[in-house]
């Protein structure tokens, strides 16, 4: 086999796809984290704890009710989306009229509620899921190998991620999400129910977290601190990205799953502050982000 | 005594209920008490100025008729109804439209999106066609983004969006403030035509020469209360004592 700059090419893809794992679950958080900020002005630091519960209540659905994977990311993202829901209206629709910062302590205070209750609950070794019986094994592409559910978890978080970047960006329901963004009230002036657009968006946000827990849990254990490990990085893929950018936070979360990848491949004791150092640069170049708008 | 010279009123001008009753309309900005009991109604079909120095309390009438501000206290009845505790929404579902004095364009939004968001809330609202026919610079932009419009056009947009909706009332805040005359007049024209088709306008104007040609009967605004009442064929008459209010 031919050799790239010294590294042998199972090693270099093989970093590649794990890095494309990477950057479909950073893109799914920081899309959903982009689209609440945007709307409500809320850091949602709960999110990482939202896609743990995401995990934990595929686990649940299998081992307790005997509800398997495929039915799981299906009704995984309705229940976590509507404890979002309940979170939003009986909690976070108190602070909008408080800076920004009583709602990031709000949500950090849930987040850490929520991991404190499942670590007790379930410890925190990790719990196993099984990958579907129907994605098990994997595929010889001649320059790599590929197992199936990794090429899975990349296909449907892209379709996730462009399904919502369309109806964002190209409908009429997504126009009004736009536009409430920018002037909530006048919005509100032409007759649309902005309040309840808050809530649905909120509960849109959190469903997409609790899918990305869906699809990794057979990747990755399922254990109370998978979100806490997560959301740093992904807070970081958002600020590069820009604040409140939908198809900018997509792209930036595949991009620097890459890069992070590659980072593994040519320099591994970088890998795990290539993200921040890239954080810091952008900050001092480009402050809004790299697909941020400057108003 | 009180009860018996309010029965009078409506005997006097019977010949149309009001359509919008503004009654003791109280408002705040945050703290800030911006209206102190502002009363004057409109007829059905009619098209009323509110003029006044800056920071009367005109758009901040609009305001609070609309529904957007945090806090209002008094009447506003529309079509027989009131509205004082209901918020926005519903009030622009009975039928008001608001056109806001910064036009309120969404850049992250075409202007075919601008044009397309408020909702129909009537039946009957006028079609893209006839819109364009009355702002056909709009029809050349659909898809520039909302706010690389001009001035002019951005006007154009916003009060063309709310004529899709259906609304037969509408809020108009200066729309031709900082408009070239050739646009003004366009302006004027249009409003012209919708009073023909026998929309209900409340309209806020800097400008009285302008308002002068569109309409029925000025409302004078002073500290956030309606002090005087003009009818537009008194004008020439009472232009001294405008001037008096608006101190030009």
């Amino acid at each position: 086999m031919f050799e790239l700059l010294g590294i042998p090419p199972q090693a270099l893809f093989g970093q590649l796809l794990l890095g494309l794992i990477n950057g479909s679950f950073y893109a799914m958080l920081s899309l959903g984290l982009a689209i609440i900020f945007g709307l409500l002005n809320i850091i949602n630091f709960t999110h990482g704890a939202q896609y743990m519960l995401g995990a934990f209540v595929a686990w649940m659905l299998l081992n307790y009710l005997g509800i398997g994977y495929w039915w799981a990311l299906l009704l995984v993202p309705i229940i976590v989306g509507a404890t979002g829901i309940i979170i939003e209206r009986l909690l976070i629709s108190r602070l909008y009229h408080l800076d920004h910062l009583y709602g990031l302590l709000l949500t950090f205070g849930l987040a850490l509620i929520l991991q404190g209750l499942l670590r007790n609950e379930y410890g925190i070794s990790g719990l196993p899921y099984g990958i579907p019986a129907e994605l098990a094994g994997g595929t010889n592409l001649g320059f790599m190998f590929l197992p199936n559910y990794r090429g899975w978890v990349v296909i449907a978080s892209l379709a996730v991620c462009l399904g919502t970047w369309f109806v964002i960006e190209k409908t009429r329901l997504g126009a009004y999400l736009r536009a409430a963004t920018e002037n909530p009230t006048l919005v509100g002036a032409f007759g649309i129910n902005v309040p309840l657009m808050i809530t649905l968006t909120y509960g849109f946000g959190v469903a997409l977290a609790g899918f990305a827990g869906v699809l990794a849990a057979p990747i990755y254990s399922v254990n109370p601190n998978m979100g806490a490990d997560l959301i740093i990085v992904v807070f970081a893929v958002v600020v590069i990205g820009g604040m409140g950018s939908i198809l900018g936070s997509v792209i930036t979360g595949f991009g620097l799953g890459l890069v992070e990848g590659l980072t593994r491949v040519f320099y591994p004791e970088g890998s795990a502050v290539v993200i921040f150092v890239i954080m810091a640069i952008v900050l001092m170049i480009k402050p809004a982000g790299l697909f941020g708008r400057t108003v | 005594m009180h009860d018996a010279a309010l029965a009078a009123k409506p005997a006097a001008q019977s010949a149309a209920a009001p359509l919008l009753a503004v009654r003791d309309l109280n408002a705040w900005y945050g703290e800030s008490h911006a209206l102190h009991g502002v009363t004057f109604d409109v007829k059905p079909g009619e098209v009323v100025t509110l003029l006044g120095r800056n920071g009367a309390g005109k758009t901040t009438t609009l305001k609070a008729i609309m529904g957007i501000l945090g806090k209002r206290t008094g009447s506003v009845t529309f079509e027989g109804k009131e509205t004082i505790k209901l918020p926005a929404r519903t009030i622009a579902r009975a039928g008001i439209a608001y056109c806001p004095e910064e036009r309120g364009i969404f850049s992250s939004l075409s202007v075919e999106e601008n044009l397309m968001l408020p909702p129909q809330v009537k039946a009957g609202g006028m079609t893209v066609e006839r819109i364009f026919e009355l702002f056909p610079n709009l029809k050349e932009r659909l898809n520039s983004q909302g706010t690389k419009l001009s001035g002019g056009e951005q006007q154009m947009l916003a009060i063309g969006r709310i004529l899709r909706t259906g609304a037969k009332t509408l809020l108009l805040d200066e729309p031709t403030e900082g408009l070239a005359p050739v646009i003004i007049q366009q302006i004027g024209k249009t409003i012209a035509r919708l009073k023909q088709e026998g929309f209900t306008i409340v309209l806020v104007e800097q400008n009285f020469r302008f308002a002068a040609t569109v309409a029925d009967r000025h409302f004078v605004v002073e500290q956030g209360k309606v002090v005087d009442q003009i009818l537009n064929d008194e004008l020439d008459a009472n232009i001294e004592k405008l001037h008096a209010y608006l101190g030009v």
